[in-house]
C-alpha cells in the first residue's frame, strides 16, 4: 500500500452516514435562520397554540441531523481506536495518535461532571452547550501540548502523539499528499503528508502548538498582571495619575500593532537589549501587584506579612531574574528564555497591556460607586485594601471573559508574527509561520498550509467560545 | 464643542510627536543603521567604512537634532562627498537646495529602496489601498449591521444563537487563517474550482470580480463578526427598553418596532465600533495585501520595514497614526451627535 485512503474499513459504513447528516444539518442551520423570520419557533412564544409551523419541523430535522453527526464522529473516534491496524484510514490512524489525549479528556470530563455543583463558575460551564464545546476544544489542545513527545512519570511515559521528530527530513517524502507511506519504512505513513522539506506535516503541527500554548496564557497572564496594577489606581484615585497612563495606554493603542512587531520583534533589536529593558519594567508588575496584595491584606499582622512576603519576593525574584536576565544565582537556570522567544514575549505583552488597562479602569469606575466600597471606606480601610480585596474580586466576571478571549487573541498575534517571519527561527513549526511557509506552493499542494491553519483556528474559535459560556453563565447569576 | 476640538487636537498632537519620535529613535538605532549602510553601499563594508558611510550621510549624530531635521525645524545637514555637494535638502545630481525640508515643508524625505520621494510612493500605494478599504467598507458594515440586528432583535432565539455562532466564528479566524483557506478552496488546482485569482496584483491596474473578491471577502469577514457582535449587544439592550415594550403594547407590529423604534437607537454603539475599526483593519491590510501581493499601503510598510527604508517607514507610520487619530475623533464627535444624551464638556 503507497498511499492511505482518508478513512478504512469503518469509513464505508460511516461515510455516507456522515455526508447525508452533514449535509442536513448544514441545510437545516440555514434553512431556520430564513425561516425563523417568518414563522417563530414555538418554543419562544409564551402562550402561543401548541401546533407545530415548519420552523419548528426543521429545527427537529436539525437537532436529530447534529446527534447523528456527534454520534458518527465519536464512533470514528472510539472504532478508530478499536479496530486492526491494517484496516484503519489517515482519520482512524489520527484518532490513534491522539489515545493519551482521549483518555486524559475522558479522565477530566468525568471527574469535572461528577463534583460540577462543588465547582463554581467551571462547573457551571458544563451545562451551556457552546462552553462545553469550548472547553473540550481547548482541553483538547492543552492537553495535545503536553503530551506531544509523551510524558514520563517516573519509569511509565505516555506514547507520544508526534511520529516524528518535527525537524526530521526523509528523503522521497517533499511535499507528498495526506497518508503517503515513509520510504523505508513498512507500516509507517505520513498522517497529513510530507511539506517542502520533506517533514511530517502531522507531528509539526503537533509540536507547534506547545510554542503557542506556552506562550500565549503567559504573556496574557502577564499583560493582565501590568493593566491590573496600573488600571486600578488610575480608576480609583482618577486626577493626574490617570490622565499620564491613559495618555500612555492611549499611545501604545495609536500604534499599529504590525508597525510595532516590525520595529520590536527583529533579531538587530535583540542586540540592542531593548527587550531585556522592557521586560524588565513589564515582568516587575507582577511583584509589584504581589507585594501590594499581601502587604493591604496583612497589615494589622505583620508576623504572617513578613512570613507570606519573604517566601513570594525570593521565589518571584528568582524567577524575574532567570526571565529577564538569564541569571540564575543558584545556578538551576530553570526558567530562562531564549533571547528571541523573550523578544516575542515582552511585545506580545506590551501589545495587550494597555487594553487591558482600560477595561479594569472602566470596571473600577463603575464598581466604586456600590454600597459596599463606601462601607469599606467607612472603615477606614486604606485604598489598596478596597481596590485588591473589594473591587478586583467584584469585577472578576468580565475579566475572566476577557483573559480567554484575550488569549485568542494573543494566539492570533503569534500566528500573525509567525507568517511574517519574526522573531522565530526559520526552523520553528510554529503555526503562523508553517502556514507563511506553506502558501508558497498553495496552488498545488494544500496539507502542508491548511492543516496548521485549521488547528489555528480550532483553537481560538474554542477560546471564543469558552469566553461565551463563561459570559452568559456569570451574567446568570 | 470648540474647547472640546481644540483639547482633543492638541492631545493628537502631542501623540503624533511621541509615536513617530518612537518611530525614529527606533528605525535609527545603531544595529539598524549599519543594516542600511551595508544594502545602500556595499555588504563587504568593514566597521569603520560603515561607520564613515552613516558619518558622511549624517547618520552619526544626536537623534534629537536628526528628528529637528526630518521635521524642518532644524536645517538639513550638508556635506562634502566623493567632492560632490550633497546634503539632506539636496537631491542626487544636484548642487542645492533649501535650507529646511522637512515634515512642516510637506517634505516626507527620500526613499532609499524606491529611489523616489516618499510622498511619490505613498500617494499611489495609498489610492490602492483606498479602493481595497472602500470595497471592504461596502460589504463589512451592511453584512454586519443585518447579522447583529437580525441576532439582537430577539436575544436568545434560535435565530440569534446561529448568527452568533457564525459572528464567533468569524472574529476567530484571523486573515492569514481565511485567505489561506480561501486561496486554497477558490483558486488551486487542486481542488479545481477556479473560480477566482489568488493574486490581486492586477486588481492594481483594472479591478475585477476575479481579482478582486477574495482580498475584499477576507478581511470583510474577519472584521465584521466584531461589528455584528456589538450590534447585537446594543440591539438587545434597546429592544428590553420600556419604550419598545409600550410600543409592542400600544399593538405595533414586531416588524414596525424593530425597523422604527428599535433599529435608530440601536445603531449609535455600532458607529463608534465601525469608526474603531479602521486602525483593526489596518493589520489586517497587511496581511492581506501581503498574501495577495497587491501593492498598496500595508504591502509599501512590510517593504520599507524589511529594507529598513527609514524615511519611508517614518512617512508610512505617520500616516497610520492620523488615521486611526481621525477615526477616534470622529467617532467622538459622531457619538454626540448621535446620541443627544451625551454632553461634551
Amino acid at each position: 500500500m503507497k498511499q492511505l485512503d482518508w478513512t478504512g474499513t469503518i469509513g464505508t459504513v460511516l461515510d455516507p452516514i456522515l455526508i447525508i447528516a452533514g449535509s442536513v444539518l448544514l441545510l437545516a442551520f440555514f434553512a431556520q435562520m430564513i425561516s425563523s423570520f417568518i414563522w417563530m419557533p414555538s418554543a419562544e412564544v409564551i402562550g402561543a397554540p401548541v401546533k407545530r409551523n415548519p420552523t419548528d419541523n426543521i429545527l427537529i430535522v436539525g437537532k436529530i441531523a447534529l446527534y447523528v453527526v456527534v454520534g458518527v464522529v465519536l464512533a470514528y473516534i472510539i472504532g478508530g481506536n478499536l479496530v486492526a491496524t491494517e484496516s484503519k484510514g489517515i482519520v482512524e490512524r489520527i484518532f490513534t495518535q491522539f489515545r493519551p489525549v482521549w483518555l486524559a479528556m475522558l479522565l477530566i470530563l468525568a471527574l469535572s461532571f461528577l463534583f460540577k455543583s462543588k465547582l463554581g463558575l467551571y462547573g457551571k460551564i458544563l451545562d451551556n452547550k457552546l462552553g462545553l464545546i469550548g472547553l473540550c476544544v481547548v482541553m483538547f489542545w492543552v492537553l495535545t501540548a503536553i503530551l506531544a513527545t509523551g510524558l514520563c512519570i517516573g519509569e511509565y511515559c505516555t506514547t507520544p502523539i508526534v511520529q516524528y521528530d518535527e525537524l526530521q527530513q526523509i528523503s522521497g517524502m517533499k511535499n507528498k499528499k495526506p497518508g503517503w507511506a515513509v520510504t523505508g519504512e513498512e507500516g509507517k505513513y505520513y498522517l497529513l503528508g510530507g511539506d517542502v522539506l520533506a517533514r511530517d506535516v502531522f507531528s509539526r503541527v503537533i509540536v507547534g502548538s506547545r510554542t503557542v500554548l506556552s506562550i500565549a496564557p503567559a504573556a496574557t497572564l502577564f499583560a493582565f498582571m501590568v493593566g491590573i496594577t496600573l488600571g486600578l489606581p488610575a480608576g480609583y484615585f482618577t486626577g493626574k495619575l490617570d490622565t499620564v497612563l491613559t495618555f500612555i495606554a492611549n499611545l501604545v493603542l495609536a500604534f499599529p500593532v504590525i508597525l510595532l512587531f516590525y520595529l520590536l520583534v527583529t533579531k538587530d533589536i535583540v542586540e540592542t537589549g531593548i527587550p531585556m529593558y522592557l521586560a524588565a519594567v513589564l515582568f516587575l508588575f507582577p511583584l509589584i501587584f504581589l507585594t501590594i496584595l499581601l502587604t493591604s491584606k496583612f497589615r494589622t499582622r505583620p508576623g504572617e506579612l513578613a512570613l507570606y512576603l519573604g517566601i513570594s519576593l525570593i521565589l518571584g525574584f528568582w524567577v524575574y531574574l532567570g526571565l529577564t536576565f538569564n541569571y540564575d544565582p543558584l545556578g538551576l537556570n530553570i526558567f530562562s528564555m531564549d533571547p528571541n522567544t523573550l523578544n516575542i514575549f515582552v511585545s506580545v505583552v506590551f501589545v495587550n497591556a494597555p487594553t487591558v488597562y482600560r477595561i479594569v479602569r472602566g470596571l473600577v469606575f463603575d464598581i466604586k460607586t456600590r454600597d459596599y466600597v463606601a462601607a469599606a471606606q467607612t472603615r477606614g480601610e486604606s485604598p489598596w485594601y478596597i481596590m485588591l480585596w473589594e473591587i478586583l474580586p467584584n469585577a472578576r466576571g468580565p475579566l475572566i471573559v476577557d483573559f480567554c478571549l484575550r488569549i485568542g487573541y494573543t494566539t492570533i498575534l503569534l500566528g500573525t508574527l509567525g507568517f511574517f517571519g519574526l522573531g522565530i527561527s526559520s526552523e520553528s513549526p510554529d503555526w503562523g509561520m508553517t502556514i507563511n511557509e506553506g502558501r508558497k506552493l498553495l496552488s498545488v499542494f494544500l496539507h502542508p498550509a491548511i492543516t496548521p491553519a485549521i488547528a489555528l483556528m480550532s483553537l481560538v474559535l474554542g477560546l471564543n467560545f469558552l469566553a461565551d459560556g463563561l459570559r452568559e453563565e456569570s451574567l446568570r447569576d | 464643542m470648540l474647547t472640546f476640538l481644540m483639547k482633543r487636537f492638541g492631545v493628537m498632537l502631542l501623540t503624533i510627536l511621541c509615536l513617530t519620535f518612537i518611530v525614529f529613535w527606533l528605525t535609527n538605532l545603531a544595529p539598524n543603521l549599519e543594516r542600511l549602510a551595508k544594502t545602500q553601499a556595499n555588504n563587504r563594508m568593514t566597521d569603520e567604512q560603515v561607520v564613515s558611510w552613516l558619518d558622511s550621510r549624517g547618520y552619526n549624530r544626536n537623534i534629537f537634532i536628526k528628528y529637528g531635521e526630518w521635521m524642518g525645524l532644524v536645517p538639513g545637514w550638508t556635506n562634502e562627498i566623493n567632492g560632490v555637494q550633497a546634503g539632506r535638502c539636496i537631491r542626487a545630481g544636484e548642487t542645492e537646495g533649501p535650507k529646511y525640508c522637512g515634515v512642516l515643508q510637506g517634505d516626507f524625505g527620500f526613499s532609499t529602496v524606491s529611489q523616489e520621494p516618499v510622498s511619490d510612493v505613498i500617494n499611489r500605494r495609498l489610492s490602492l489601498t483606498g479602493w481595497l478599504m472602500m470595497c471592504t467598507f461596502l460589504l463589512m458594515v451592511p453584512m454586519a449591521l443585518i447579522v447583529g440586528i437580525a441576532a439582537g432583535m430577539r436575544e436568545g432565539s434560535k435565530l440569534d444563537r446561529g448568527l452568533s455562532t457564525f459572528s464567533i466564528t468569524t472574529t476567530a479566524t484571523p486573515e492569514y487563517v481565511s485567505g489561506v483557506i480561501f486561496i486554497a478552496i477558490f483558486t488551486s488546482s487542486a481542488v479545481g474550482l477556479k473560480w477566482f485569482k489568488g493574486t490581486a496584483t492586477s486588481a492594481a491596474d483594472e479591478i475585477t470580480f476575479a481579482n478582486f473578491t477574495l482580498p475584499v471577502v477576507t478581511i470583510a469577514l474577519y472584521g465584521m463578526g466584531y461589528i455584528a457582535r456589538m450590534t447585537r449587544a446594543s440591539m438587545a439592550e434597546v429592544m428590553q427598553s420600556q419604550y419598545i415594550r409600550t410600543a409592542r403594547l400600544k399593538g405595533v407590529s414586531f416588524k414596525g418596532v424593530v425597523l422604527k423604534h428599535a433599529l435608530r437607537n440601536a445603531l449609535i454603539a455600532p458607529f463608534t465600533v465601525i469608526m474603531l475599526q479602521f486602525p483593526f483593519l489596518l493589520t489586517g491590510v497587511v496581511i492581506v495585501e501581503s498574501l495577495f501581493n497587491y501593492k498598496g499601503f500595508g504591502w509599501t510598510l512590510v517593504q520599507a520595514a524589511g529594507n529598513n527604508d527609514v524615511e519611508l517607514l517614518l512617512g508610512c507610520s505617520i500616516i497610520a497614526v492620523i488615521v486611526v487619530l481621525l477615526t477616534q475623533l470622529i467617532s467622538d464627535i459622531g457619538y454626540v451627535f448621535l446620541n443627544p444624551r451625551v454632553r461634551v464638556t
